[in-house]
């Protein structure tokens, strides 16, 4: 028999009557405190006495109280999970395959989620087309934690709820219904099956609802004449690796130009490999008026105005046809497009022609041109990313101007902001009875609507698109909703009375229209769906193509502007990106700004300077600019390369609504957008002032070093052996020439470095675009923080990665070289060195991707008095934060400038107000990467947490680690795969095959840095 | 009087026909006196700079090394210009007081007190700059090899910076107690002459109770010696240092040689210049004409135009060097130092450091006393953009031009500059106040060889 043991608690227990262990197990307290009795009887405490003694305890205890209180501990609100979400272990990232639609910006991503929040942005490359993300799409995930997203549903400005909302919607739908007033419903292109269905519905419910398309920045010349020529709105998708001869007339298509993405298949053509006997790459001619991406990595690049470009155009389009024209060119620009005309010739469907002119002629003529020579570059499907076209747009604007529009829905458009008539149409909304507005702020539009619909982030929505035809993509929530938002379908489904939310919609409709039975949790594993295309585009010829060589440009005004949007913030709808402002521009590398471009030969002409004040800052003069009925005053720039009589202005700036102070950023260049053309005619006169730019590069040129940039041209590379154009630097050892690469110049002894990894990463200049999406995947993965514009101005940005951008004085880097190398004396060589400081008017471009080199021998390991900075096993360069003391020293001694100090506390701190300086912002943050305090120094880590996590994943796992397992952020956000990351001590990886590569070359070999970094010599076809 | 013989071509380097008694007086004049008006509005002025420095530096350390001018091609600018600055100022000491001593010279006697006083004081405001540069200064303590139980963590021995923690502590270290040594027999004096109990016992403990036996002397001079043997290869030793945080980088501009001897020659340059400075003004102030003499001065003023000379000698190698080199980067250095956005401050350090010593060559300029002391600011203006010259103007162009940009110092650089400066004068003055600055116990063993009245009677019996 057991006997059930008792523990014992009190002696008490032995007696069983005891009344204190009754007691105790009545009262959590035996005897209640008599704290009433005491303080509530007024009496009795005033004829109290305070002895000494309890006076001393009294003060004793409030003192210490008033101490304590004072001592307020910081309040870290950690909530546990109650239930244990499947798959959400904390430290294990999860990835979600996803697609952003924002209307600018289309492409298939994968999302990094750590502990349920989004946190990186990744290309899901294994989407084949729209898998690349571009700098804007990878910092679309702060725009997430933007604190100045609108969190609720609001009337009339008021705070609201949805069910008040919808039903106000409703009855005021209703009743224009019954007043057969028109109501738009203004949206961006969707490129949503699902969503077209459920506005059809909409339409259907409530006929008078007009769907019209507004795209922010549209291709609506392209889209009219596509659609006429093909019968149906989409646009024309270029690939661009098949061709051998590519000719753009105004087209940046490594930039935004008709949606993008066409970085990865121009560059698979780009990048020539002699182990296979030939080097081949695709020839690039561009004729453009802005200095472009595009432009500065073509082989040949023409500057010309828009005016310029269409005759040039026609001139290409009647001499590859041969047709009798009459048009009148300069006679170097009669060069430059016979030369082109030739070559479209020459190569035939091999070649291919684009433009970037809105103007419908010319994108008439590019078709016809493009199928006259059948070329393999037109791809079988359309995109259908872009489908504003025609007039409704005019139409609808000049009704609602009229007072003929009753109602009005935006969904993820800013017509005030991005309109040239914005101004009155802000008047017209205003007096709307009805306006609603899907928006993620209260924008310029969304501000003057009677009714604004809280909208949430994509990475909070489901979503289903069909980007290009046949391609198919879906998108999923990756966290809970942070605020009290509902997308626009949602709200559409509830209001037509459907029992299904948007979610279980597009899983019927892909179920019946798209998937054919195939499993719905695969495609959303995936992210997206390849149908098989049944057939080619049809092209119907158009019959009577007209030459007209006029390009509306208004003869009184003197300069042709040219609009273009920015790699940074594009249609501007992320101008509360602190990233993005931070971003520099690729060409001119100015943070925080927008300013007009102009050739200096026009600078010089109307006065306008560019000067560096005493820290070296850029400040630039101010400008009018008007045309018709608007004028901007507006910062200059001097760009090279810009065309004589052109001037440059970006889109997407003077943002002032629903957005931080800090981020209300230059001037909105969209009142000059007029008839959605970017290029417009505008008088432009010197104003009083200086603008202080923010300018990461203020040395423009690469001196003549032509070791830093190594480059040569096709020709050259398959013809002459590697000692010619990629000799290793000599030095002399006892009057012998010795590679410095040698073990007899050394004076070093180096590591066994061929056990375990070795990392190195390879940078092709070939490949590299300038892009930047590594740049800001290089912020997300490692906390970079965002500094703001005055600190940028003092040369103090803290970017671990950046993309150096030079251009040559002379008409080539190598006429640089050879004008250096020919100096004599030393009065030549103070006026040569003071010239080459300056770049040519159509300078050839390179770009350098530049961060820390990880040396062998690194000249800042030797020299930090802490040992904070010391070298790691597997090659990293290591930086110890904790124990750096902040002499800077590193820094100084680094021959490639890559490391950053804190200059002040970046984090928590009011005067950097930017995401890392609240809780919301901060969670963007990459919990495996610590957020350095003020005084330290930083810089690249050859991102360690991902190389360590790989090492440790293989190692649970019990396999080897494959090549390509590694990876760094940089490495895997360049879509063109310019950088390529491995381990070297894997003999049959990528990099040691790219490592042994007649390109290859380190950057200043000559230092003797040994670097774990190294670049491939940059190959022209020229 | 054989044993105090000299030469009769000699000059005298005591004046005015002092005896032992005078010298007492007129040193001990200085401490038992009141300060006039001249020296509290002096004092008052420095007192004001060095607040304002004080000030500065607590900015500085409270919010970020972001205040400076600083950025990240050039991260370092006025604080280490000022740092080298101040420690070659500190070497005319040593060199004066050890060096001199070694080769006996006997009229460094006059001037070496304040000379090593100098020293310290310019030790000091150097010994600031290394802490306050830092980012995280209250780690500052890292940077010395304390056993500690974060593991394996010790110093860096391969960086500069660390050698020069060393090299510095121990200059101060050894510059301080040879000073020290100095001042015994002077404080002993003074204590001996102090009516005020307070006075007194001060004095007594810091003459550490000399009390003028034979033994205290013949011990006295026996320190001295070791001391001054010590003390002159620290003499080379600290600006070699010093030299090697540029001389041992990569960066074209400070990767050069030449660094150790030419630093060392600027140190010693700027180092008498500031000497000039100080004892032009004291020997007015404090009525010691007859102790540090013209003579003195000229003497200065040739260890000044020797060491301009060498210096200039240097800065010309450098640029043959560059050129003969072939190494591109090397040769744009000095191409931009000399010709680039900085190129007014290199031709002010050439103006002030190579061309204005060379007036020294003429006896009429280098026994003029306004002249000397017109040079010796210029001198050490020269030899402040020296150093500007060679950390930022390396700098600021290096090796990737994407990375070149310019620097432009703020309030707060040029506020703990200024600071640094009333520092030393609030350390100069007050030192001058209580000390006896001329080292009397030494003067008095020259008095009978190089006292004018000693001479001429000597030289008169001669004749």
């Amino acid at each position: 028999m057991k006997k059930k043991k008792t523990y014992w608690k009190n002696v008490e227990q032995i007696d069983k009557n005891s009344n204190l262990v009754k007691d105790i197990e009545s009262k959590e307290f035996a005897n209640q405190l008599p704290v009433d009795s005491i303080l509530l009887n007024q009496e009795g405490l005033e004829a109290e006495n305070t002895n000494r003694r309890d006076f001393l305890k009294y003060v004793g205890f409030s003192t210490t109280a008033a101490a304590l209180a004072a001592c307020e501990g910081p309040v870290i609100k950690s909530v546990p999970y109650v239930f244990q979400p499947e798959q959400i272990r904390p430290g294990i990232a999860n990835y979600y395959a996803t697609a952003i639609a924002d209307g600018f910006d289309f492409a298939s991503i994968l999302i990094k989620t750590r502990e349920g929040r989004p946190i990186k942005i990744e290309s899901n490359n294994e989407a084949s087309d729209f898998s690349s993300a571009n700098a804007r799409v990878h910092a679309s995930v702060l725009s997430l934690y933007d604190t100045k997203r609108i969190q609720l549903p609001k009337i009339k400005g008021q705070d609201s709820s949805w069910d008040e909302l919808k039903s106000k919607v409703l009855s005021d739908l209703n009743s224009a219904s019954k007043k057969q007033g028109k109501v738009v419903l203004l949206t961006q292109t969707l490129a949503s099956p699902t969503t077209n269905k459920i506005i059809k519905d909409l339409i259907t419910k409530f006929p008078n609802i007009e769907h019209i398309i507004l795209d922010t920045v549209p291709s609506n010349y392209a889209v009219e004449s596509f659609k006429e020529a093909y019968g149906f709105e989409g646009l024309v998708d270029y690939d661009f690796s098949k061709s051998d001869f590519i000719v753009s007339v105004g087209a940046d298509f490594l930039g935004d130009w008709q949606g993008g993405g066409y970085d990865k298949k121009y560059v698979s053509n780009r990048v020539p490999d002699n182990k296979t006997g030939k080097g081949k790459m695709s020839k690039h001619v561009q004729f453009e008026a802005n200095m472009t991406l595009s432009g500065a990595n073509a082989d040949m690049r023409v500057p010309a105005t828009p005016s310029e470009q269409k005759k040039i155009l026609s001139y290409i389009y009647s001499a590859v046809k041969g047709l009798n024209s009459k048009i009148k060119l300069s006679p170097e620009h009669e060069k430059n497009a016979k030369f082109a005309a030739d070559g479209i010739k020459k190569f035939g469907s091999k070649a291919v022609i684009v433009s970037g002119l809105d103007d419908k002629n010319v994108q008439d003529i590019i078709l016809d041109l493009n199928n006259y020579i059948k070329s393999f570059a037109i791809d079988d499907s359309a995109r259908l990313i872009r489908t504003q076209s025609g007039d409704e747009v005019d139409i609808f604007l000049e009704e609602l101007l009229d007072g003929k529009v009753s109602g009005l829905i935006t969904v993820g458009v800013n017509p005030v902001y991005s309109l040239s008539e914005g101004e009155k149409i802000k008047k017209a909304i205003s007096d709307l009875d009805f306006s609603l507005s899907f928006s993620m702020k209260e924008d310029e539009t969304s501000s003057v609507c009677r009714y604004i619909a809280a909208a949430p982030h994509y990475l909070e929505s489901w979503g289903d698109y069909e980007f290009k035809e046949g391609q198919y993509f879906l998108a999923q929530p990756t966290i809970r909703p942070l605020f009290n938002t509902m997308l626009f379908q949602d709200f559409v489904l509830s209001i037509i009375g459907s029992s299904k939310d948007y979610y279980a919609t597009i899983k019927e409709f892909w179920k019946q229209n798209i998937l054919n039975g195939r499993s719905w949790n695969k495609v959303l594993h995936d992210g997206f769906y390849k149908k098989s295309k049944k057939e080619k585009l049809k092209f119907n010829p158009k019959k009577n193509i007209t030459l007209d060589t006029d390009l509306n440009v208004n003869k009184e005004s003197d300069m042709e502007l040219v609009l273009y949007t920015k790699t940074g913030m594009g249609d501007g709808q992320q101008a509360n990106n602190p990233w993005l402002q931070e971003f520099p521009d690729p060409i001119t590398r100015v943070t925080w700004d927008n300013y007009l471009t102009i050739s200096s030969f026009d600078a010089n002409r109307i006065g306008f300077k560019n000067l560096n004040v005493a820290d070296g800052a850029l400040n630039g003069s101010y400008a009018k600019i008007s045309g018709g009925e608007s004028t901007l005053k507006i910062p200059v720039v001097i760009q090279p390369g810009q065309a004589k009589g052109s001037v440059g202005l970006a889109l997407g700036y003077g943002r002032k609504l629903g957005i931080q102070e800090e981020m209300q950023t230059g001037e909105n260049a969209f009142v000059f957008f007029k008839s959605f053309r970017k290029n417009q005619s505008v008088k432009v006169e010197l104003t009083d002032g200086f603008h202080e730019f923010a300018c990461t590069q203020l040395q423009n040129t690469l001196m003549g070093r032509g070791d830093i940039i190594k480059e040569s041209t096709l020709e050259i590379f398959n013809t002459k052996d590697k000692k010619y154009w990629n000799p290793i630097p000599k030095v002399s050892k006892n009057h012998i020439e010795t590679a410095v690469t040698s073990k007899k110049v050394d004076i070093w002894e180096g590591f066994d470095r061929s056990i375990g990894h070795h990392f190195n990463l390879s940078i092709d200049l070939n490949a590299c675009t300038g892009c930047g999406a590594c740049v800001i995947a290089c912020h997300a993965e490692n906390n970079v923080p965002v500094v703001g514009k005055r600190e940028i101005r003092k040369s103090r940005d803290m970017h671990w990665l950046r993309i150096d951008r030079y251009y040559s004085s002379e008409d080539s880097f190598e006429d640089d070289v050879d004008t250096k190398d020919a100096i004599s004396g030393i009065g030549d060589s103070l006026t040569t060195f003071g010239k080459m400081e300056k770049a040519s008017e159509n300078p050839q471009v390179a770009f350098q991707p530049v961060m820390c080199q990880h040396c062998n021998h690194a000249p800042c390991e030797t020299v930090c008095p802490v040992a904070a900075s010391s070298h790691g096993r597997q090659g990293q360069n290591h930086m110890a934060y904790n124990r750096c003391v902040g002499t800077r020293y590193c820094a100084n001694n680094c021959p490639y400038k890559v490391r950053r100090f804190n200059w002040f506390l970046y984090n928590k701190n009011d005067e950097f107000d930017y995401h890392m300086n609240n809780d919301l912002g901060r969670m963007v943050l990459n919990p495996d990467v610590v957020v350095r305090s003020r005084g330290v120094m930083e810089k690249c880590s050859m991102c360690i947490q991902m190389t360590q996590k790989t090492i440790l994943d293989a190692k649970l796992e019990g396999r080897q680690i494959q090549d390509g397992d590694f990876k760094v952020a940089c490495s895997s956000a360049c879509t063109t795969e310019a950088m390529v990351f491995g381990d070297i001590n894997d003999k049959d990886s990528k990099v040691s095959e790219l490592k042994a590569n007649d390109r290859m070359y380190h950057l200043l070999e000559s230092v003797g840095t040994k670097p774990n970094v190294m670049y491939q010599t940059k190959i022209r076809n020229t | 009087m054989g044993s105090h013989y000299e030469a009769a071509i000699r000059k005298p380097l005591v004046t005015g026909g002092k005896s032992y008694h005078d010298v007492t007086v007129d040193i001990a004049a200085q401490v038992e006196g009141k300060a006039n008006m001249q020296w509290w509005i002096v004092f008052s002025i420095a007192l004001v700079g060095f607040l304002w420095g004080v000030g500065c530096i607590i900015y500085t350390i409270s919010t970020g090394i972001g205040v400076w001018g600083l950025n990240k091609t050039v991260g370092w600018a006025w604080d280490i210009t000022n740092f080298v600055w101040w420690v070659g100022i500190g070497h005319a000491g040593t060199l004066i007081s050890a060096v001199l001593l070694l080769f006996r010279q006997k009229w460094r006697m006059a001037i070496n007190r304040s000379a090593e006083a100098m020293t310290i004081f310019s030790v000091i405001q150097a010994g600031l700059f290394p802490i306050i540069h830092m980012g995280r200064p209250w780690l500052g303590y890292w940077v010395l090899p304390i056993p500690n139980t974060y593991g394996s963590l010790w110093v860096n021995f391969n960086s500069p910076l660390l050698w020069d923690v060393f090299a510095i502590s121990t200059y101060l270290s050894v510059s301080l107690v040879f000073w020290w040594t100095g001042l015994l027999p002077d404080f002993a004096m003074i204590r001996d002459r102090a009516v005020k109990p307070f006075q007194k016992k001060i004095y007594s403990i810091l003459s550490f109770g000399w009390s003028g036996r034979a033994k205290d002397w013949q011990r006295f001079e026996e320190v001295s010696l070791v001391l001054a043997g010590l003390a002159t290869p620290l003499v080379l030793s600290v600006h070699t240092i010093v030299s090697f945080d540029f001389a041992t980088s990569v960066i074209p501009g400070w990767h050069t040689t030449i660094f150790p001897p030419y630093f060392v020659a600027g140190a010693v340059f700027s180092g008498f210049a500031m000497v000039n400075t100080l004892l032009i003004i004291t020997r007015k102030v404090c009525n010691l004409e007859n102790y540090i003499t013209v003579q003195h001065i000229e003497l200065m003023n040739i260890v000044i135009m020797i060491t301009g000379s060498i210096v200039g000698v240097a800065y010309i190698t450098e640029l043959f060097i560059a050129w003969y080199s072939g190494v591109e980067y090397e040769q744009y250095a000095f191409l931009n130092r000399a010709t680039g956005p900085y190129w007014w401050a290199y031709w002010s350090m050439m103006s002030c450091n190579v061309f204005s010593p060379q007036f020294m060559w003429f006896k009429k300029l280098r026994t003029s006393i306004i002249f000397s002391f017109l040079i010796s600011i210029v001198v050490n203006i020269g030899m402040w953009f020296e150093r500007f010259v060679i950390i930022v103007t390396s700098l600021h162009r290096d090796y990737l031009p994407s990375s070149w940009t310019m620097f432009s110092p703020t309030f707060v650089d040029i506020g703990i500059f200024i600071g640094t400066i009333g520092f030393f004068f609030v350390l100069f003055l007050l030192y001058a106040r209580t000390f006896p600055v001329i080292a009397q116990a030494e003067v008095k063993t020259i008095l009978k060889t190089s006292g004018d009245n000693f001479k001429k009677l000597r030289d008169g019996g001669k004749q």
